[in-house]
């Protein structure tokens, strides 16, 4: 989805880079190697991006300037229109089963809004640091995601749970990713991330976690699922 | 950050984190935290319970095993970003070869996470 961007920007001196948020490597390499990018495709199985710089769901970007400054901290990012959101808005759900029209009831009010976010990456991209896209420092930090103590032990949680796992100890990472999900409920990769493992693509309850992206995305509305870019 | 040992290697911290121990504290780009003279071991390693209780970091151990996760700082800012510059990170790509995000310096750069899930 990115490609197409990095050809157009590339030359103005704008590099992307796709970082997969995979505990698992191998579930990511499908769309790397269907992507065929010529920007670098990285993968964070600990969830680093989470930690270093607020990262707390997907798709979700951090802009670097070209002294190694940040100059927006992470906020949705959507590089164009996306098929599968887009598809759920044209489907006729009296036609579902109800409980799957249910949810994609509620996923048709997932708000995107990649003209806004490309429109400002242009801008950038020709205006550098003179872009009004292109924040202080401070005003960086001050944009990032409030983070406590219970925020700091959710990510310590997460990355023992995916150590666990990767060790071939599935069960052991449960507990941890729980203590996760519940010390800092606002992030959703480390939900998505767990729930999947028990219900790939769906998401759905399962005795592991007392949740579901379904149940998660209703008690907040999924219209605020990605909060509004803040140009 | 995973631990075997509550004393850990300065460079391996520095790399995971992006703190690094000098005589002014632990710095993170132009911010430094004082450290008290007892947070380095006889052989230079660090005491990683005293970091996280300065930096402000959650230290969480599984079960009785010899297995810790040290969270990331909350002390200074109370955010995610301590300083708007960016950490010096190193991730493989899907064959394992190791990327350097400072390897792009003079360019712009949008970093964007997605996962497959």
């Amino acid at each position: 989805m990115w490609q197409e961007l990095r050809t157009e920007l590339h030359p103005r001196g704008v590099e992307i880079v796709t970082v997969a948020l995979d505990v698992d490597a191998e579930q990511a390499r499908p769309s790397i190697e269907a992507a065929s990018a010529d920007h670098p495709s990285l993968i964070d199985e600990a969830h680093v991006l989470d930690e270093l710089f607020g990262v707390v769901n997907v798709p979700n970007a951090v802009w670097i300037d070209e002294d190694g400054v940040i100059v927006r901290p992470a906020e949705p990012a959507h590089p164009g229109r996306n098929p599968v959101t887009d598809s759920f808005k044209t489907m006729d759900l009296d036609t579902l089963p109800p409980d799957l029209a249910e949810v994609l009831r509620e996923a048709q009010k997932i708000r995107t809004e990649p003209e806004l976010y490309v429109a400002m990456i242009r801008d950038w991209a020709a205006n550098g640091a003179a872009s009004q896209y292109a924040l202080t420092p401070d005003q960086v930090i001050a944009r990032s995601r409030p983070r406590d103590l219970d925020g700091s032990a959710a990510a310590a949680h997460f990355e023992l749970g995916q150590h666990l796992h990767r060790n071939g100890d599935h069960a052991a990472a449960i507990p941890h990713w729980r203590e996760a999900h519940r010390l800092d409920p606002d992030n959703w990769t480390y939900r998505r991330n767990a729930w999947n493992f028990e219900s790939p693509t769906s998401q759905s309850r399962t005795d592991a976690y007392d949740s579901s992206w379904f149940e998660d995305v209703k008690k907040i509305g999924a219209e605020n699922y990605y909060p509004p870019l803040v140009p | 950050m995973l631990l075997t040992d509550l004393l850990v290697d300065a460079d391996e911290f520095a790399t995971r984190t992006g703190w690094s121990v000098k005589p002014q504290g632990a710095c993170k780009a132009e911010v430094c935290v004082p450290l008290p003279d007892d947070v380095r071991a006889p052989d230079g390693r660090l005491d990683a319970s005293v970091i996280a209780g300065r930096l402000g970091m959650s230290l969480i151990r599984h079960d009785d095993q010899t297995l810790w996760a040290l969270g990331p700082e909350t002390a200074v800012t109370g955010r995610a970003l301590t300083t708007a510059v960016a950490p010096d990170l190193t991730l493989p790509d899907v064959e394992g070869r190791p990327f350097t995000l400072s390897s792009l310096r003079g360019q712009k750069v949008v970093m964007v996470a997605w996962a497959s899930w």
